[in-house]
């Protein structure tokens, strides 16, 4: 597998994300202010409504480099780590709420040290963790057991496959992706993950392939598991179906193309109240692995905090005030509310 | 006119409406049922539709259907299969007329 350089290894002006502001900045991508849509939708300003979830985005160390990628993740974003420091601050912010949905996410979030104490750390507070796996960390050989430690807490697996066939999953993630990927699959299987009455839930998550929006949930979902379960006798609990961000690496990735403007237009062509009505920001604060607080991964990776008037950090954490807080939008949050909406739990609406 | 075809025409279609707004929102409303799952899924009407494409060589509707086919889950394999298809029956048809020919040929011949 040839390993690819994040865009800040590369040194690519998008890996900062001043210039994808820039670049997505108000009537520069051909479309209309995203708050003036919200306001003529009735719904600006965009109020959170509690914190469900607490979305943990522990680094941004990984073993891929995909293709789509808004983390800019890769194997040469090792400076990106949450301290063990940052997990206890999180630790008491999770206390405070009362068991939360602990959402980890990275990068590989596995590839953190801390990773396997945190888990253990909230499971004891009997709060439900996600884990967002890119499935071949699973069969790197220093994670030896962590299907099984995963299994043995109960930790529902949220993994990455964007389609059922080689030749456009490894064309996103990389050559080869896809047969590891099965091959994790399968051990998840074995341990009971994705098959019914295990309680051990194995969501697989659809980015679309290039500058198009995802299919239908229920029928993308239909056709995953007829092909998944005949061609592979692979098993999982549901499909979640994602828009692809304007930002970082798929940014780049339309701009190379020549699909951005065409991109956007579609996007904001397909704006959806009823999608921006659930839109995730509104139940999930997002947690960067300095401690930083944002109101969703993607604005985390614009480097956009919540609102001024609230917390910033997590060592500053106090519910009540970041239940009710605003959220801060940008052009890219056309991606969360176009056609059947976007959230890392799939579709909206 | 630079091009008779132009791929910025085609969000430009609902300029249609502009001289017969009746006519338009007939067509518009007719369409839209075409393409809503009933007996055939949506995913099967767009791969139907991307092959009338190809027969009727239209590059609009052949954009349209392929990042429609693509949204609608659909794969290269499928899409290139229908693109086949639509190939086979055009080739087909031409062939077919072969007949014709061959009647009128015997019809006229010693």
């Amino acid at each position: 597998m040839i390993v690819e350089l994040s865009l800040l290894a590369s040194q690519h002006p998008l890996a900062l994300p001043e210039q994808q502001l820039q670049i997505l900045g108000n009537g520069k991508c051909g479309v209309k202010p995203f708050d003036e849509v919200l306001y003529e939708a009735g719904m600006d300003p965009l109020a959170a409504t509690g914190v469900g979830v607490l979305q943990i985005n522990v680094g941004k160390l990984c073993n891929q480099t995909c293709k789509h990628c808004h983390v800019d993740a890769g194997p040469d974003r090792t400076a990106e780590n949450m301290s063990r420091e940052t997990f206890e601050l999180c630790l008491s912010a999770v206390r405070r709420i009362g068991r939360p949905i602990i959402d980890l996410t990275g990068g590989a979030p596995e590839l953190n040290p801390h990773f396997r104490w945190f888990v253990e750390q909230v499971r004891e507070l009997g709060c439900h963790v996600i884990d967002r796996c890119n499935l071949t960390v699973l069969l790197l050989a220093p994670q030896r057991g962590l299907a099984e430690f995963l299994a043995k807490h109960g930790v529902e697996v949220i993994a990455s496959l964007p389609y059922f066939l080689a030749q456009r999953t490894d064309a996103q993630r990389g050559d080869g992706t896809f047969e590891k990927s099965l091959a994790a699959l399968r051990k998840l299987n074995g341990l009971g993950y994705g098959q019914p009455g295990s309680g051990l839930a194995l969501n697989l998550v659809y980015n679309p392939t290039g500058a198009f929006l995802p299919p239908d949930q229920a029928a993308l979902e239909a056709d995953f598991r007829r092909e998944l379960r005949t061609r592979y006798g692979v098993e999982f609990s549901s499909l979640y179906t994602l828009t692809n961000m304007p930002i970082s690496r798929y940014l780049d990735f339309l701009i190379r193309s020549g699909n951005f403007r065409r991109y956007m237009r579609k996007l904001a062509g397909a704006f959806n109240p009823v999608a921006a009505e659930g839109v995730m920001c509104r139940t999930t604060l997002s947690v960067g692995w300095d401690g930083t607080l944002y109101d969703c991964d993607f604005n985390q990776m614009l480097e956009i905090g919540v609102s001024k008037e609230v917390p910033r950090h997590i060592r500053d954490f106090r519910e009540v005030e970041l239940s009710t807080r605003r959220v801060v939008t940008g052009q890219h949050c056309y991606g969360c509310t176009a056609g059947a909406g976007s959230s890392c739990g799939g579709a909206t609406a | 006119m630079a091009a008779y075809y132009d791929d910025g025409d085609l969000p430009r279609f609902a300029e249609m409406g502009a001289d017969a707004p009746a006519l338009w929102e007939k067509f518009n409303a007719w369409y839209g049922a075409v393409f809503q799952a009933g007996a055939l899924s949506e995913r099967e009407k767009s791969l139907i539709a991307l092959a009338v494409a190809h027969a009727v060589q239209c590059p609009y509707c052949i954009d349209a259907y392929t990042q429609d086919c693509l949204e609608k889950g659909s794969n290269l394999e499928q899409m290139t299969e229908a693109a086949h298809v639509a190939a086979a029956i055009k080739g087909g048809a031409a062939l077919v007329h072969g007949l014709q020919m061959r009647k009128i040929a015997a019809k006229i011949s010693m």
